[in-house]
């Protein structure tokens, strides 16, 4: 199967700027990876660089074991799907989606069949001779990912895609696009800045963050054992608590912690301990001394599907926890209440701030 | 128990229904006196005169009412000047095209930065009278004008070139003066073409060259139809660069209206020549407004 990328050592400065700092790469053919971090750290020089549009100072890709970084952008045969989908405003749905084909000389029926098959893929048929213009952002949407596979590419590159959608239309659209990678199988590098969007449609991740990757991996993988406090930070609703090293191992607030991994922070490194609130248990051994959290309500809100509740660690930090109804069979706490709150080894992680 | 939503005081739907009202009469009576002093200068000096000339044009000579002025530009020699006005104006505008879309393209892909600075070249010829340039291309291209004399210098020529006083002059100074009407509406409508679209034309595996031509060159013409409907409407009506660089041999409409007047003395007639090109003038610009809408990019094929 075709589709195989390899990046090695791809640096770009912009002045004195590291854009990217020596970023390497293996994409597994039909892998949907996706490039995950904040504004500005990176993804769309990487992605720009892999179309050709950016010429990186030094770095090798090769695409099914051939040398590619040297080729013109048109010479290289990608699917690309821009960030605001770039259409031709000249040209209908139709002509849009068969340029890539005419470009390669297909016409007549051939040309006809391909574009129509394509735009029955995104469910846009019954719109192929409209304007672009007279198109909403979901159908350009679609009608930039039919142009973009109608050539059958074995590379797929998608700058944040649906971040032009509306929350509603834009988790649509991922489980479409998931639907369609599944029956394509094209290999696809997806940019976006949205850690779920990423949860939702990668085999893979990879956390960018300025201009290099820190860490890559399935979405598991990245959710349940982050690397550093940046990659648990950015992916899921993540508090953070303090915690102390002593001979006896990690203390949280003088309390015993049983972390899955020993702690290998280096001297001078403050591990800190992640928190995923819906990974918390509100129920447990009040015998038990390790893993457990004493801590004070201190405010109760009601959002309808869930409850927002604000607790305050001994040492005065507050945290925003939140719950849905069923609170495992305990009451609903009281503002002014103590509470306590357990974790569970294999979901108590410490994290360097840097690693 | 029946719940009571309205505010007490409240008794219909009606209520300050009159007040609202007179609030949006008299803000619309605000907004209207504010428009007034510019619609009673456009009426002063536009309108007012333009109905004039039209009223003139259907009186003779001597005062008496006649369509004279208007079956007389069926003769030969008007018919001649009609097309020969829009011939050089057709010309002109070829030229600005082919020398402006280059400039303007090069201004367009350049830094926001650099492209002010040389577009300073461009708007020059707007800092000086038409009058004083046109005399310039008289003394570069005369007999013994600079060009001829450095052409003869150098030995490239041993008798000066009819560089003046014919076409060949006229349609030169006529270009000098109209290309930056070209050049500005074409740059500004091609600094709008986000570098996007060059970008997915070669991600299609479009060569740079056929991405120009089936995408940048399409996009850019309703900006090159709003510099060519300027300038060819401008050179239909333009004096005095035909005047004194055609030497006679360059019989434009304009030379017409300023024939009938200070020849003849002829309002009427002078008239009804100004109300033709008015009129003609208004048709290209609507059909060219047709053709090249700008939001007729939409349902094209
Ligand atoms: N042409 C350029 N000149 C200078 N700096 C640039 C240029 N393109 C991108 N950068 C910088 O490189 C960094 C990464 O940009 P980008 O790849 O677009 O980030 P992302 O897509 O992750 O938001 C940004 O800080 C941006 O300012
Ligand atoms: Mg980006």
């Amino acid at each position: 199967m075709p589709g195989r990328v390899e990046i090695r050592n791809i640096r770009k400065a912009y002045g004195s700027f590291l854009a990217l700092d020596d970023v390497s790469l293996d994409i597994a053919p039909g892998e949907f990876l996706t490039l995950l971090g904040p504004s500005g750290s990176g993804k769309t020089t990487l992605l720009n660089v892999l179309a050709g549009f950016v010429r990186p100072d030094s770095g090798s890709i090769t695409i099914d074991g051939a040398e590619f970084l040297l080729l013109p952008p048109h010479k290289r045969n990608l699917g690309m799907v821009f960030q605001n989908y770039a259409l031709f405003p000249h040209m209908s749905v139709r002509r849009n989606v068969g340029y890539p084909l005419r470009l390669r000389g297909v016409s007549g029926a051939e040309l006809d069949r391909r574009v129509e098959e394509a735009l029955g893929l995104v469910q846009m048929a019954h719109l192929a001779d409209r304007g672009v213009n007279a198109l909403s952002g979901g159908q350009r949407q679609r009608v930039a990912l039919a142009r973009a596979i109608v050539f059958e590419p074995s590379i797929l590159l998608m700058d944040e895609p649906l971040s032009a959608l509306d929350k509603k239309l834009r988790e649509h659209m991922q489980l479409e696009l998931k639907r369609l990678h599944d029956r394509l199988g094209t290999t696809t590098v997806y940019v976006t800045h949205d850690q779920r969007e990423a949860l939702t449609l990668s085999d893979r991740i990879a956390v960018v963050n300025g201009g290099k990757i820190v860490q890559l991996g399935t979405p598991d993988e990245i959710y349940d054992r982050p690397k550093n406090k940046f990659v648990a930070d950015f992916i899921g609703e993540t508090r953070f608590l303090p915690v102390e090293t002593g001979a006896s191992g990690a203390l949280l607030y003088g309390r015993p912690l049983r972390t899955r991994d020993d702690w290998k922070g280096a001297t001078g490194e403050k591990p800190w301990l992640v928190i995923r609130p819906e990974r918390l248990r509100w129920k447990g051994d009040e015998s038990q001394t390790a893993n457990r959290i004493e801590a004070e309500t201190t405010d109760i809100i009601y959002q309808g599907d869930s409850y927002l509740i604000t607790v305050r660690m001994p040492d005065g930090a507050e945290l925003d926890l939140r719950r849905g109804p069923d609170l495992g069979g305990k009451d609903l706490p009281e503002r002014g209440q103590p509470i306590q709150l357990w974790l569970d080894r294999e979901h108590t992680i410490l994290v360097a701030d840097k690693s | 128990m029946t719940m009571v939503l309205n505010h007490p005081g409240i008794a219909d739907a009606d209520h300050n229904a009159d007040a609202l009202k007179r609030q949006g009469s008299r803000e619309r009576r605000v907004l209207a006196s504010l428009t007034l002093p510019g619609a009673i200068l456009i009426f002063l000096v536009l309108i007012l005169p333009i109905g004039w000339l039209f009223w003139l044009s259907f009186f003779g000579p001597s005062g008496e009412p006649t369509l004279e002025n208007y079956t007389r530009m069926l003769k030969p020699i008007y018919v001649r000047t009609f097309i020969s006005t829009f011939e050089v104006a057709g010309l002109v505008t070829l030229v600005c095209v082919l020398l402006g879309y280059p400039v303007a393209y090069l201004l367009s892909q350049l830094s926001e930065r650099t492209a002010g600075l040389l577009m300073i070249f461009v708007v020059l010829p707007f800092w000086t009278s038409v009058l004083v340039r046109t005399y310039a291309w008289l003394v570069l291209l005369q007999r013994t004008g600079l060009v001829n004399t450095w052409l003869i210098d150098a030995g490239v020529i041993s008798t000066p070139l009819p560089l003046v006083h014919n076409m060949l002059g006229t349609v030169i100074g006529m270009v000098h003066v109209m290309l930056p009407f070209l050049i500005l509406p074409l740059y500004a409508s091609m600094r709008a073409i986000d570098s996007v679209y060059m970008r997915a034309a070669a991600n299609c595996g479009a060569t740079p060259s056929q991405a120009f031509r089936q995408v940048f060159l399409p996009m850019s013409l309703p900006g090159l139809a709003a510099g060519v409907a300027l300038v060819f409407v401008l050179c239909l009506g333009f004096f005095v660069t035909p005047a004194l660089l055609g030497g006679g041999r360059v019989a434009m409409w304009a030379m017409q209206i300023a024939n009938n007047i200070s020849v003849y003395g002829n309002w009427g007639a002078a008239s009804a020549l100004g109300v033709v090109l008015l009129v003609v003038t208004g048709i290209i610009l609507y059909v060219f407004k047709r053709l090249f809408r700008v939001d007729s990019f939409e349902g094209v094929r």
